[in-house]
């Protein structure tokens, strides 16, 4: 039995969820089971995050969600002009969330969530083709939201909260496609912060339409992560001179450790959806805008002088979510899913730090009921995308960087949820 | 435990099901086609070009680089084998004998007090000791310094020659045994496919010397020739075929090039022949220096011991603004000087002649520290082996061109992929060559193609050369393999 389940979660498994550019839309092993659902599903504490305004519905004072994933993600590119190729070996990546939410009265309802929504971890072959571009890239936000849910009449209610973000950045890249010390070592420069933060907001409304039926809505702001006191170490130039070096039109900084600033946005989302529930079954809608264009250009600004701008030009993007779930018995709830993820990137603006075009999302997973209080839930997303031919048209020295592209995600996860 | 075992290879399954694939990988192979040659074992022959020898030296980082590493990293990609190179110790340059150092370090570019950039030879101690015989073979048999008839020639790699200039320490460090020629040591491993560029230095050395060789055309026993002198072209003939026939043995084929002009080298057109500026006060003093020199001049034509050309040419005349430099010419006709034995045989130099790279660092000085009116180039001649005059080229291009007569009819004879580098290296100096990031053009040390010893290609040179190499090689034979970007190679090194 075990076997065979094993094996239909992974037939199911042929697509997942998995926002474009550095969104990583993992908030909760239900919600991603059943799609990365929920904006109008009533269901568990995971609606800290997918829509504050629902804690109020839930039957129980105390409600509490918290897991995790392990993303194994991979790329693979190549060029069939040059014959060169490549294959990132990203370390797993593991975004958690912890949703929690109590029941002051039957009219409102307090929560706290901490969740993991932006992040990129991707890590190419030291010196590849593309490094000029990217060596490696580690990108992650914590978002942390204290949360209030009123319900102003038995069929709506409004929710939501102030949201802190911490976050860090470690991102490598060779100075350009050839320089090198004189022993050969490719010229790099690291920039490297923590703690950058700043604050945001969402807010959500729910509808309950008829008994079986429910409308919802969130917004999340957009949130702008600057980082100033971060450092970016300059290495392998061939110049150790502390000042840097001119010639002809070329500027080679020294080698050593210098200050940078940067931003860079976490967008704006706004998500609206149903929820229809009829016997032992669920099927959810939600559908998702990701205001992306705020992400213009990655300028960092050195302190020795020099300046690297690259722009990104993002579009604003959507994502079509569905997700099904089914009351198999008492204790198992039995999910699937599917989405489909606009990628953000435009074409001429494909990079390999977040190489991401449109994506399939399936999605699978079940929950099992341990006690009257406690639930295990699992979920399992494979993220599938096609082949593209790509490039980045805006490298700084005028050239292009660009091949065949192919990513792929596996995401199995983990939580459990109470309730009281 | 035996469900452990299963979930564990399951998870393994899943984890491998999930990495990225490609259609069409090129990883897998399949993608490029060798047509009908086979590059399994690939053989590359020649002299410093081959070598991977830029900047004055032959370094680690400079080898990575040669054109055959290049061309050997893309044949992989359809059936090519390892290749392998006689690397050097390091990447200072140099070479040692027992100790001592018997070839320089390599050049680099520094900024000077003022933050003017300028060639330097890196300082460090040299770590590569000819005594440190490497046991091959190599795939790379480029061997600095070689001549056409120094690839056949036995104890070529014999140190105990080194001293004398009978031997080459460059192929002391990886001969196979001290009677080994380079073509018997490329031959006997047998190669399925083979480049041969050789023949350059059999002009180079001699217009680099400033023409102070022989030509020794006409002396077919290549013993007697001195290190600059020009190889005679049936000698040429002789030995490039029969080295050609010696790689044929194996392979399926090979690629050739030509011999470049030694026009197109930024060693021979970087320094103006102009290159000596003066302001007017000064211009008339050095003309009343050569007063007497041009008067004479004018005597001996009057009494037409020389023609009225021959004066014109030698008349000496500064003016303000930029002037000619004034140069020994051998050819000119020797004179009595009425002081006391000859007049000196100079004569301002003219876009013709090409000063050598060399005399930037002595044009303007002094000759005689205690003596202001010893400038060179004004007030002392540049000597015969500062300069390639007209005559000097003429019989460098007359050899020259009967060498690529040899080589393109030998080509043609074996069905052999020809790179015409000598068209390749005339078109970078005349109006460069585009590629993603700019141009790459011959100009000295900032035209991206010449390392700073102006004779040899940087990483990026080396890499246009070897994508011509694959252009030809894919026309021969029919395969498909790319070339490279070579906006990804490096070009001269900056050291500070």
């Amino acid at each position: 039995m075990k076997r065979v389940l094993v094996t239909s979660l992974f037939l199911l498994a042929s697509a997942i969820t998995f926002a474009g550019g550095y969104r990583v839309g993992l908030q909760g092993q239900r919600a991603l089971a059943m799609g990365h659902t929920g904006v109008a599903y009533v269901n568990s504490a995971e609606l800290a995050f997918f829509n504050p305004a629902g804690l109020v519905f839930l039957e129980n004072k105390i409600n509490a969600s918290a897991g995790g994933f392990g993303v194994f993600s991979s790329v693979a590119w190549q060029n069939e002009g040059t014959g060169q190729y490549a294959q990132t070996d990203s370390p797993m990546s593991t975004p958690f969330y912890l949703y929690g939410s109590y029941a002051l009265n039957e009219n409102i309802s307090l929560g706290l969530a901490v969740y993991t929504p932006y992040g990129s971890t991707v890590e190419w072959p030291t010196d590849w083709a593309g490094s000029h571009l990217v060596n490696n890239i580690e990108l992650a936000a914590i978002f942390i939201q204290p949360l209030v849910s009123f319900k102003i009449s038995d069929k709506f209610s409004v929710g939501g909260g102030p949201i802190f973000v911490t976050g860090n950045v470690n991102f490598n890249r060779n100075a350009n496609r050839f320089l090198t010390d004189l022993e050969g070592n490719r010229s790099n420069v690291t920039i490297d912060d923590s703690g950058v933060t700043n604050w945001g907001y969402s807010v959500g409304a729910m509808f309950k339409v008829t008994e079986d039926f429910t409308l919802g809505a969130n917004y999340r702001s957009e949130i702008i992560l600057e980082s100033k006191d971060g450092t970016a170490t300059f290495a392998n130039f061939p110049n150790d001179s502390g000042a840097p070096i001119t010639v002809g039109t070329t500027t080679i900084p020294s080698n050593g450790t210098t200050g940078f600033t940067a931003s860079l946005p976490l967008p704006a989302e706004l998500t609206v959806g149903g929820s229809y529930s009829k016997d032992k079954w669920v099927v959810n809608f939600d559908y998702t805008r990701t205001f992306w264009d705020v992400y213009e250009d990655l300028d960092i600004v050195f302190s020795n002088g020099q300046e690297s701008i690259n722009p990104r030009n993002y579009k604003n993007s959507s994502i079509y979510k569905v997700g099904f779930g089914y009351s198999a018995s008492e204790r198992i709830m039995l999910r699937a899913g599917y989405y489909f993820d606009e990628s953000p990137v435009q074409s001429g603006y494909f990079a390999p730090e977040t190489p991401r075009n449109d994506s399939n999302g399936f999605t699978a997973g079940l929950s099992y009921v341990i006690s009257d209080s406690f639930a295990i839930d699992a979920s399992f997303l494979y993220v599938r995308f096609k082949e593209i031919n790509e490039s980045y048209d805006y490298v700084d020295d005028g050239s292009s960087f660009g091949g065949t592209y192919k990513s792929s995600a596996f995401v199995p996860g983990i939580g459990l949820t109470y309730k009281l | 435990m035996k469900n452990y075992i299963k979930y564990m290879a399951l998870s393994a399954v899943l984890l491998t099901a999930c990495e990225a694939e490609l259609d069409n990988p090129i990883e897998d192979g399949g993608v490029y086609s060798s047509g009908s040659a086979d590059f399994s074992t690939f053989v590359a022959v020649g002299n410093s070009l081959t070598s991977g020898y830029a900047d004055g030296a032959l370094y680690i980082t400079g080898q990575q680089n040669s054109f055959p590493k290049i061309l050997a990293g893309q044949f992989a990609l359809a059936g090519g084998g390892e290749f392998t190179q006689p690397l050097v110790d390091d990447n200072t340059g140099g070479l040692l004998a027992g100790g001592t150092q018997i070839q320089p370090n390599r050049f680099v570019l520094a900024l000077d007090a003022d933050g003017n950039p300028g060639p330097v030879r890196l300082e460090g101690t040299a770590t590569t000791d000819i005594t440190n015989v490497l046991s091959g073979p190599f795939n790379n048999m480029g061997v600095p310094g070689a001549k056409s008839f120094h690839l056949v020639a036995p104890g070529y790699g014999n140190i105990a020659g080194v001293a004398t200039g009978a031997s080459n320490p460059y192929f002391v460090r990886f001969a196979s045994a001290t009677d080994a020629t380079v073509i018997s040591d490329a031959a006997a491993q047998n190669p399925t496919f083979f480049s041969l560029w050789i023949g350059n230095n059999d002009i180079l050395s001699f217009a680099t010397s400033g023409g102070t060789g022989v030509d020794q055309t006409g002396n077919l026993d290549p013993s007697t020739y001195g290190a600059n002198d020009i190889t005679d072209p049936n000698v040429f003939a002789s030995v490039y075929n029969s080295e050609i026939q010696a790689l044929m043995a194996s392979a399926t084929g090979g690629v050739v090039f030509n011999i470049p002009d030694v026009t197109s080298i930024p060693f021979f057109t970087t320094v103006p022949f102009n290159a000596i500026p003066l302001d007017a006060t000064t211009a008339a003093g050095v003309n009343q220096a050569y007063a007497q020199y041009n008067g004479g001049l004018a005597q001996y034509a009057a009494l037409g011991l020389i023609t009225a050309e021959e004066r014109d040419a030698r008349t000496i005349n500064f003016q303000e603004g930029q002037n000619a430099v004034v140069i020994e010419d051998e050819t000119l006709t020797t004179l009595p000087n009425p002081a006391g034995g000859t007049l000196p045989n100079i004569r301002q130099a003219t876009a013709a002649d090409l000063l050598l790279l060399t005399t930037s660092s002595k044009l303007g000085t002094l000759a005689d520290p205690g003596n202001p009116s010893s400038v060179i180039g004004v007030g002392v001649a540049l000597g015969d082996a500062d300069v390639l005059i007209p005559e000097e080229q003429a019989l460098i291009a007359t050899a020259q061109a009967s060498y690529n007569a040899t080589i393109q009819g030998l080509t043609q004879a074996n069905g052999l992929a020809f790179v015409d580098s000598r068209a390749i290296l005339n078109q970078l100096a005349d109006t460069g060559i585009s590629f993603d990031a700019g141009t790459l053009t011959s100009t000295f040390a900032t035209g991206g193609a010449f390392s700073l010893d102006g004779v040899h290609p940087t990483p990026r040179g080396y890499a246009y050369l070897a994508n011509q190499a694959i252009g030809a090689i894919n026309t021969t034979y029919g395969s498909t393999i790319p070339k490279v970007n070579i906006g990804s190679y490096g070009t001269v090194n900056i050291s500070n």
